[in-house]
């Protein structure tokens, strides 16, 4: 048994915050997410300001601070910027048991970064660079998770 | 020497139960783009910003960082305060001490809550100390009816004397288009309604709203330029002591008196009453506008009931309280003090329309929250000398 | 801007888990420090900043835990959510307003009482990013990532710093993972998210903080030794990972640019004599570096293998063991400046960087250093 300081045995109380959570998405996530159930289509928006194509779509620009209403689909393809391959496994958040990667990825039509997750056969391979295509859920919910994931091409 | 502090604009955003319209991030942008507007200024004006919320509402950690689409914080400074039900008004303070220090001219200070995307109570659960508290004293209402039943005992206020305060606010509110609430109801109408925590009834408590505000502040040769209306920052004081709910003295708010003679001898006020001409007051249940009217000397212990029986409070009486129908009609937590503040300075500013007191020269707001503390800010149309 | 010192500080030795003390035990400790430090009583003290993170503490207000042990009871008070850079920033503002004469800045935190993956996961948006399960490791995998490509820097070159601060960690009796390792040991640690392994990591850590900060008439009545605030900056980025270049930290560049100008430093590689950098993961120490202005874009790597940054170097930095040997999450940038402090107060015993005149702290909020707060201190 642990002591504290003065001798005495240290008592530990265990809790858990248990708070539920329903994040209302706002109108432009969810027509994204429409789109992406319904059709498995990934739309962006487009600043007018910048003219850059941002996805996940925003409804205003975070750069320029201009409300966006342009909408623009971008292709479910596009190139690896940045990528890290998970080895350690925490159950209860992550998506899939590792090892899986994840990567920020240009779609192809976009001017921002898609973070997304990578499996493939061989993802030491895997490096900036590497071209990517969405794999989507055949049960899709409107959710993030509607795209299982991306692999290379 | 403390620089001259001056709001120059304010923004809320429509408040109800649910927004389901809009995430957390595009409802701050409502409220940043609507102060903005109202000081017409854009957000290449602004030098840096303030955001508070309570991170368990919505389940937001670092809520700075995660907001700056919406608050407009891009290559800006910008950090994150958080104390709670005070949350408001603490975002208002650190506005004002951001300008004060000369480190920034124009700052942007923002509120928000979208209480929908929580379970509020189980969050405000977790406030309390979680070895000695939680497990038998928690939420909002309980320690609200015990500071209630405490004055009760003391005074002999009544539950008809509360209903009166939450008729008020409730009337108020019919004049303000943004509040949440719009209930025209009778004091019949509260003591028949539900009993939640003896002496509280459902109608003698607040909502929980979704919602954002947020006040812009400007140093004084910037705030003269911009408006020819600058709401003055007088002084501020806030208390945020006790630990435990067992440290609270029931039915002495000491926190918002001790806070409330701060910002009087500040200001050189010796009758609150007489010389300030309206209150914003954090009110989170209508027991609170009896005993905390009293805790900030607008009259003597035990008067409050009748203070507010002869109409003194009502928007035809002498000092006005919550012109907008306050916290009972509209509450969005980390915007709720905010709201106070910007209310007050929108009715300096004469503002305020259907709810405009005539010629408010000078006006009280207070922020409630935590474990019974009070933040006390007072806002003065004449420049402070 | 008027004159403001540090006049006083307190830590505590962090360390995994400190099973004995409460959040309000750690906080009496540090502000009991930080007071005997400036030979003050709290009664000297004007006002309070405090800083904590509800998430961490498993508690909403979480301030309402350390009232009592910082002693602002009767005091004006406030709480700042981020590191404690901003919190010690704050409380810097609120004397420079004049309405204070001191502020004690406290910040506590006990990473050994939740879960760190939970509560850096919940820094990422609900809306888009955080089902894919992201956590402070996997995200900063990706910058580090961006980084060594964008740069060419080696897994090796990160490794030397882990190596090094580990090292400096013991002369620190503060410090928590204290350690000679080589490079081969750093390269042979537990892959977590490539490029980053066990070793590049810093710990999970507990402890507090304090230090008490001063306007120019009571600083120069309280202490012989105060340490000026020349400058300070603060500045920050787009959140989604996505819309950022992350092997370009603007904000830092923005934040140091600003520190700077306020200090008068115009080469500061030249000028800083020592930095304590919030080197959460070892790459984060060189691109850290690069924002500060402190080398060329992509040079860092290069002067860490050429001992630079060592103690004894040109440019020590970390002499303390950095965040990579304790971190006290929102503590940890508190700490910096305490360090920072006590090198140009001669007081940092074997650590202590010899003659130090000019010295940056260094502290960072949200994910992958979005947000950036410079100090720089001198005597």
């Amino acid at each position: 048994m642990a002591k504290a300081k003065g001798g005495v045995e240290e008592m530990v109380l265990k809790g858990k915050i248990k708070v539920p959570y329903t994040w209302y998405v706002g109108e432009c996530a969810s027509r994204f997410y429409v789109e992406l159930r319904d059709n498995k289509r990934i739309f962006g928006t487009k600043c007018a300001k910048c003219n850059k194509v941002i996805v996940p779509p925003r409804s205003s620009c975070g750069k320029c601070f201009v409300p966006i209403t342009e909408w623009v689909e971008v292709k479910d393809t596009g190139v690896v910027q940045t990528y890290t391959v998970v080895h350690y496994a925490v159950p209860g958040i992550q998506p899939l048991k590792p090892p899986y990667a994840y990567g920020i990825i240009k779609l192809d039509g976009a001017d921002t970064g898609f973070v997304h997750v990578i499996v493939g056969a061989d993802l030491t391979a895997l490096k900036a660079g590497t071209r990517v295509k969405a794999v989507f859920k055949e049960e899709r919910q409107g959710n993030m998770l509607d795209i299982q994931y991306f692999t290379p091409v | 020497m403390a620089k001259r502090v001056a709001i120059v604009g304010f923004g809320q955003t429509h408040h109800t139960t649910t927004r389901r319209d809009v995430n957390g991030v595009e409802l701050i942008n409502q409220a940043v783009t609507r102060a903005l507007d109202d000081a017409h200024l854009t957000i290449n004006d602004i030098d840096a910003i303030v955001i508070g919320n309570m991170d368990h509402f919505e389940g937001i950690n670092y809520v700075d960082t995660w907001s700056i689409d919406g608050s407009g914080g891009y290559m800006k400074p910008i950090f994150k305060v958080c104390t709670g039900g005070t949350t408001g008004s603490t975002v208002a303070m650190a506005g004002f001490y951001h300008v004060a220090s000369g480190m920034w001219n124009t700052v942007l200070a923002i509120g928000w809550e979208k209480n929908s995307e929580s379970d509020t109570t189980g969050a405000i659960i977790t406030a309390f100390e979680p070895v000695w508290d939680r497990p038998t004293f928690a939420g909002a209402v309980g320690g609200l009816a015990q500071d209630a039943m405490a004055y009760m005992h003391e005074t002999g206020a009544t539950l008809e004397d509360s209903a009166r305060v939450a008729v008020r606010d409730r009337q108020h509110a019919l004049n303000n288009p943004y509040a949440h609430l719009k209930l025209n109801i009778s004091i019949d109408d509260v003591m028949n309604s539900p009993m939640i925590s003896y002496p509280i009834r459902f109608l003698d408590m607040c909502p929980r709203t979704d919602g954002a505000a947020a006040v812009i502040y400007a140093s004084e040769d910037k705030a003269e330029k911009i408006t020819e209306t600058p709401t003055w920052f007088i002084a501020t004081s806030n208390r945020h002591d006790y630990t435990m709910a067992g440290d609270i003295p029931f039915g002495w708010l000491t926190s918002l008196r001790d806070a409330s003679r701060e910002v009087y001898k500040k200001a050189g006020i010796k009758e609150p009453l007489k010389e300030i001409d309206m209150g914003e007051l954090y009110l989170p249940s209508s027991w609170a506008g009896l005993m905390w009217i009293e805790m900030l000397g607008l009259c003597k212990r035990g008067e409050g009931p009748k203070l507010v029986a002869d109409g003194v409070t009502d928007m035809t009486g002498e000092f006005p309280i919550n012109p907008s129908g306050g916290v009972l009609s509209c509450n969005p937590i980390g915007a709720t003090g905010l709201l106070r503040v910007g209310e007050a300075a929108h009715q300096i500013m004469g503002k305020c329309d259907k709810r405009q007191v005539p010629d408010v020269k000078l006006a009280l707001t207070t922020g409630f929250g935590g474990c019974f503390w009070s933040d006390v800010i007072l806002l003065g149309k004449k420049k402070p000398s | 801007m008027e004159r403001i010192a540090i006049v006083g500080v307190g830590q505590t030795k962090h360390e995994r888990r400190k099973r004995a003390d409460s959040f309000a035990d750690m906080v009496y400790e540090v502000t009991t420090k930080a007071l005997a430090d400036a030979s003050m009583t709290i009664k000297d003290v004007d006002n309070v900043i405090t800083v904590s993170n509800d998430f961490w503490d498993g508690r909403t207000i979480s301030s309402m835990a350390v009232t009592d042990a910082c002693g602002s009871n009767g005091k004006n008070v406030s709480t700042v959510e981020g590191d404690g850079t901003f919190g010690a920033l704050y409380g810097m503002m609120r004397i420079l307003s004049g309405y204070y004469g001191t502020t004690l800045v406290v910040s506590h935190l006990k990473g050994s009482e939740s879960s760190m993956p939970h509560i850096t996961n919940a820094m990422f948006d609900p809306v888009y990013e955080r089902m894919l399960g992201l956590d402070s490791i996997s995200s900063s995998a990706l910058q580090a990532r961006a980084y060594m490509d964008r740069y060419g820097i080696t897994e090796e070159q990160c490794a030397r710093v882990s190596v090094k601060n580990h090292k400096n960690a013991k002369n620190n009796p503060n410090a928590q993972v204290a350690m000679d390792i080589t490079i081969d040991d750093v390269m042979k640690s537990r892959m977590l998210a490539d490029p980053i392994k066990l070793y590049d990591c810093s710990p999970i850590s507990d402890g507090a903080c304090a230090i008490i900060l001063a306007n120019e008439k009571r600083a120069q009545k309280i202490t012989k030794k105060p340490v000026w605030v020349r400058g300070v900056g603060y500045c920050a980025e787009a959140y989604h990972l996505g819309d950022r270049d992350l092997a370009d930290p603007i904000a830092l560049k923005a934040a140091a640019k600003k520190a700077y100008s306020m200090a008068g430093i115009t080469n500061p590689r030249a000028e800083i004599d020592v930095a304590e950098i919030y080197d959460a993961f070892s790459y984060m120490e060189l691109l850290w570096m690069e924002g500060l202005g402190l080398c060329e874009p992509g040079r860092a790597g290069r002067l860490v293998e050429q001992g630079v940054t060592e103690m004894g170097g040109e440019l020590p930095i970390n002499p303390s063991g950095g965040v990579l040997s304790a971190h006290t999450v929102l503590v940890a940038g508190l700490v910096r400046i305490v360090e920072a402090a006590l090198q140009l107060r001669g007081d940092s015993g074997k650590r202590q960087v010899a003659g130090a005149k000019t010295a940056l702290a260094h502290g960072i909020n949200g994910p992958c250093g979005q947000s950036h707060c410079v100090w720089i201190l001198g005597n």
